[in-house]
């Protein structure tokens, strides 16, 4: 069961963390690297490591995605490449 | 360009990969991460400073240098956000919006018009974020309570717990910016002034750095928290526990106050006036 879960999470990272970079849309981007960070915290508390997954839960899915998107917000939605 | 951008790109990432082959199998026993240091922490944790959870033990205790300079990497990373962004020469906005409460009509006042400051029936609204959401709103204020109760939860339970003064401080810093998303940030700014917010993030440094200092005046380590056990009243090796708590207290405070900082900043360009 773990290991099949493992595989999915860590496919549904690199998707992710693909989909961010590729994504025309910041806001997109900001939302989806949002989403790579929580896969990320899935994967540290799989791997035992509590601490830095709830770390990883606080700061990466939740704070930074909010000041992405505060700064989506003053400057622009579309990326220019 | 951009192909030859890709293959650097991809040839780094090739020998990375390359490179972690040679990284012993997670969880080996006989990897050198495992065979020094690592079996003394799980062994002598409990007899040396009482904590439970060996992370918190090793993060403020053995590698107390370590977290006192990452926290000051934080409160750099939000006196640099001040320097770039934070603007002083305050221009007043060209048209303000105010909403006349019991009708919910909006008014745009124009440069030289007259300002209903003083009036109660009057809210000053955003000129980009108007929506009135009186569920929101109260939903946010209901929550809002909870989850910084919870974050302190974080903070103190750290000993026996995941948790600690990073995730803690993060989550009690995420309750402001939820209130100054759901309210607006003038709101917010006037529970926690921007001057509030600086001295704060300047104050948890201090405990930590402080505590440190405090166990050299009793003749031991710069943070070793043992001489701390005259003045706490307990013995050394609670002591050290004791003196955990206090960092985490001042690692808490730091975080806290960078976050709300920075989206202070963020948010509102600079100029603390109209936000998100």
């Amino acid at each position: 069961m773990t290991w099949q879960l493992d595989h999915i999470i860590l496919s549904l990272v690199i998707i992710l963390a693909l989909g961010a970079i590729t994504v025309k849309d910041l806001l997109g981007a900001a939302i989806l690297f949002g989403a790579y960070s929580f896969m990320m915290c899935l994967l540290w508390a799989i791997m035992g490591a509590v601490d830095v997954a709830f770390t990883e839960a606080s700061v990466g899915a939740g704070v930074s995605t909010v000041f992405f998107v505060a700064a989506v917000f003053r400057t622009t939605r579309r990326t220019k490449d | 360009m951009k192909i030859a951008g890709l293959i650097v790109v991809l040839l780094c990432g090739c020998l990375l990969i390359y490179g972690t082959v040679d990284f012993p199998e997670w969880g080996d026993p006989a990897s050198p991460a495992s065979t020094h240091v690592s079996p003394y922490y799980i062994e002598t944790t409990m007899e040396d400073t009482s904590v439970p959870n060996i992370v918190t033990a090793v993060l403020a205790d053995y590698r107390g240098y370590d977290t006192m300079f990452e926290t000051i990497v934080i409160f750099c990373a939000g006196i640099a956000c001040i320097f770039l962004l934070r603007t002083y020469t305050h221009q007043a906005p060209e048209t303000r919006l105010y909403r006349h409460i019991p009708t919910g009509i909006i008014l745009r006042i124009k440069k030289g018009g007259k300002l209903p400051e003083d009036s109660t029936d009057f809210e000053r609204v955003d000129l980009q974020w108007v929506p009135y959401d009186l569920i929101i709103k109260t939903a946010c204020r209901v929550v809002v309570p909870f989850v910084q109760l919870f974050a302190l939860y974080v903070i103190a339970h750290g000993h026996h717990s995941p948790g600690g003064g990073f995730q803690g401080g993060v989550i009690l810093g995420a309750t402001l910016i939820l209130y100054a998303i759901s309210h607006d940030l003038r709101t917010t700014i006037k529970r926690m002034s921007e001057k509030a917010v600086i001295l704060l993030s300047a104050a948890g440094v201090f405990i930590y750095a402080s505590t440190g200092a405090l166990c050299l005046l009793f003749g031991v380590n710069y943070l070793d928290y043992s001489g701390l056990a005259a003045i706490l009243g307990v013995d050394p090796v609670s002591a050290r526990s004791h003196g955990i708590l206090i960092v985490e207290i001042g690692v808490g405070v730091a975080v806290m106050a960078v976050m709300v900082s920075l989206y202070y900043n963020l948010s509102s360009v600079g100029k603390q006036d109209e936000g998100l």
